[in-house]
């Protein structure tokens, strides 16, 4: 019965809104089903939420190792829940001037704006920043010419970097135009608007086709291994 | 009859500029009906003067529903003149809700303006800020003021409004972003214009029409045949491998190297990590990561290894821990299974990745696997993956991220290979055969693209108006 019930959920409400998606006056019900999972969603956020503080909690308790990590962690989380949900600093708003909440938590100049702009934005910008790093060191690895496929990407790499760039477009120039296709610049464009676009076609043909055939298995519940079984 | 408080009998009719004064002339009834009939004669005899350089009108402008949509569009059609026609213009009746709101926008346009100019003019002199805001404010009542008196003065005329413009060479076009309950259904006129700008006597539709929402849209037709097509290769293969076809299926490099993976993490005494990508579980490629979770898991206890799951999403955590059960329970070892090892993150793409780069570098996992959906983070994760020596084994249908995860993992399952994943990893001949079911769907493109070619070619060398109208309906109808 714990298997059957999802299946059958799963199976009727999938078919109905594959159906709907063809019928114009069922078509609103595809935005019922994404509203409906979005409530699904943010009520599972409390199970995240309490399963967070339990992990980082028992971590701190047993000082295992990198404990104050998690203690940052359980900090971080109860200052910003708390400044949102009592709503500090928040001024009224313009519709509603005479109670002091009414503004929204986010607002410009609000405590939790305050911890947003300058303490989760930089940190987020420094996890990103390090893909430039990430970026070289992949491609040094991926661009050594060990055999002929690796060539052949290395320097398709090396004429998509150079022609990006002044040097490329420097470095040509003096091509006559009827060889102007020649010009780095111009290689560049023609290997990422052909060939280039010719592979991601390959794969995204596939990519649609698997997410058919997935979702057709699951639908009839050929694959319930998302269920927990086989 | 009143004007504005004034009474119209009693108005001095100014002659012109050193004419005979006409003061106290009252005008008789009749003689006032006279001067509107010639009035309105010598704008008629000017209009048609006008449209005499103009090209003829279209004939035949009918409105017509357009069949098999979702509503809110009409046909309208027409009859081109036998007169050189640059393009037609379609104009539409508004209701009177429509002129209201016209009207007020407009009015609300022109105080606008009128306030602007004021304001520039007067700060451009150096008037005081207060002084500006009182005169803009006097001038935008006054320009909405005189805006009113000239709408009031055309109220109850018909207002048309352009909605659409077509070729010469069309005879007709669709209307949409229409109301299906409009009051009194819709009225169109087509106007023909020439070359040279004149324009023609509007033709009007004799008949109103209301578009209304049809049972199915015939715009998803195709969409529809081939859904069909797809779903019933797949489930005809489905059919076939139950009654016992041999299937076979081509090796996986990625896939076989799981056990290998999960072995090697059990050998160096380090756990296994695990993640399903940053989406939640309406996203399919959670699921297919979920699907290979539950091999991974499976491998795991009978190895006796240890599989690490953190999440950034409540429910594909709550999903991921059924999934670890199942699987443990599977392998004969439900107490080894540790629900703690299944654990949400946070919701934030860098606050995941953050957790997930620290964790790996203090806990340097021996195998990490990336199976769903990744964003910027894949790379970021595939180098901290590589950089602690861990053999990775990568999956996704994110192009954009593939050539990232092949750069930095050891395996990675590029696009349907990652879908492919559940019918390899099981083995089952029901799972199979839908892989043979997509492959009549990689038959189906395969033609569909080679036949789309030759058409394409063929259409370019001859200039054959045909073949452009297949290449047209094919690109147009069939694949959008």
């Amino acid at each position: 019965m714990k298997r059957l019930i999802p299946l059958w959920i799963t199976a009727v409400s999938g078919i109905l809104l594959i159906v709907a998606y063809f019928i114009p006056a069922w078509e609103s019900w595809g935005e019922k089903a994404t509203i409906w999972f979005d409530v699904l969603a943010a009520s599972a956020f409390v199970l995240g939420g309490g399963n967070l503080l339990k992990l980082h909690l028992r971590k701190v308790s047993n000082r295992q190792a990198g404990w104050a990590y998690s203690a940052v962690t359980v900090a971080a989380f109860v200052v910003t829940l708390t400044v949102g949900l009592a709503k500090i600093g928040v001024h009224p708003s313009d519709n509603n001037p005479d109670f002091a909440w009414s503004g929204s938590y986010n607002s410009s100049g609000t405590a939790f704006w305050w911890l947003y702009e300058y303490a989760f934005k930089p940190l987020t910008a420094t996890m990103f920043s390090l893909l430039a790093f990430y970026v070289a060191s992949a491609a040094f690895r991926a661009f050594r010419a060990k055999n002929i496929e690796a060539t052949l990407l290395l320097g398709t790499a090396f004429i998509v970097l150079l022609g990006r760039t002044f040097a490329g477009v420097f470095l040509t120039q003096w091509l006559p135009e009827s060889l102007s296709g020649l010009k780095l610049e111009n290689l560049t464009v023609w290997i990422m608007q052909v060939p280039n676009t010719a592979g991601t076609r390959a794969i995204m043909i596939g990519v649609a086709l698997g997410i058919a055939s997935t979702s057709l298995k699951v639908l009839l519940g050929v694959d319930r291994s998302y269920l927990g079984s086989d | 009859m009143h004007i504005k408080g004034v009474d119209i009998d009693h108005v001095r009719i100014k002659p012109p500029l050193g004419g005979v004064p006409w003061e106290g002339v009252r005008m008789a009834r009749r003689q006032r009906l006279l001067l509107a009939a010639l009035a309105i004669a010598a704008i008629g005899m000017a209009a048609s003067a006008g449209w005499a350089d103009g090209p003829a009108p279209p004939t035949n402008v009918v409105a017509k529903d357009r069949p098999w949509d979702v509503g809110g569009a009409v046909v309208v059609s027409w009859t081109s003149p036998t007169t050189p026609v640059e393009s037609f213009q379609i104009l539409r009746l508004m209701d009177a809700a429509e002129v209201k709101q016209a009207n007020r926008d407009a009015r609300v346009a022109a105080a606008s303006d009128a306030a602007a100019a004021v304001r520039e003019r007067l700060s451009a002199e150096g008037v005081a800020p207060e002084d500006v805001q009182l005169q803009a404010r006097e001038a935008a009542q006054a320009a909405a003021a005189t805006l009113l008196s000239e709408q009031e003065a055309t109220a109850g005329e018909p207002r048309w409004t352009p909605v659409a413009v077509a070729l010469g060479s069309q005879t007709s076009v669709v209307v949409d972003r229409l109301s299906d309950d409009f009051p009194g259904g819709y009225r169109f006129q087509v106007v023909a214009i020439a070359s040279d700008g004149t324009r023609s006597i509007p033709a009007e539709t004799t008949v109103a029409v209301t578009p209304s929402r049809q049972p199915f849209d015939g715009g998803r037709l195709w969409l529809a045949i081939i859904t069909v097509v797809l779903c019933g290769a797949v489930l005809t293969f489905i059919a076939a491998a139950r009654r016992g076809m041999p299937l076979k299926i081509r090796k996986i490099a990625g896939l076989a190297a799981v056990d290998e993976a999960v072995g090697r993490a059990t050998e160096m005494g380090r756990p296994v990590l695990f993640i399903p990508g940053t989406q939640d579980m309406n996203e399919i490629q959670t699921l297919a990561g979920i699907t290979v979770l539950s091999r991974v898991g499976k491998t795991a206890a009978e190895y006796d290894a240890q599989v690490e799951v953190p999440t950034s999403r409540s429910l594909v955590m709550t999903a991921a821990r059924e999934t670890m059960h199942a699987a443990y329970l599977q392998a004969g070892r439900p107490d080894a299974f540790n629900p703690d090892l299944v654990y949400y993150v946070t919701d934030e793409q860098f606050g995941f990745v953050a957790y997930l780069s620290g964790m790996m570098v203090r806990e340097k996992p021996a195998a990490c696997f990336y199976m769903g959906a990744f964003f910027a983070e894949s790379l970021i994760l595939a180098e901290t993956g590589n950089s602690v020596g861990a053999i990775q084994i990568a999956g996704t249908a994110q192009p954009a991220q593939l050539p990232f995860f092949v750069a930095a993992c050891d395996y990675t399952l590029i696009g349907e290979e990652f879908f492919a994943a559940s019918a390899y990893l099981s083995g089952e001949p029901d799972q199979l055969g839908s892989l043979k079911g997509q492959d009549v769907g990689k038959l189906i493109v395969a033609g569909l693209m080679v036949v789309g070619c030759l058409i394409a070619t063929a259409a370019s060398i001859t200039g054959s108006e045909m073949l452009e109208g297949i290449l047209s309906y094919l690109k147009n109808t069939m694949l959008t």
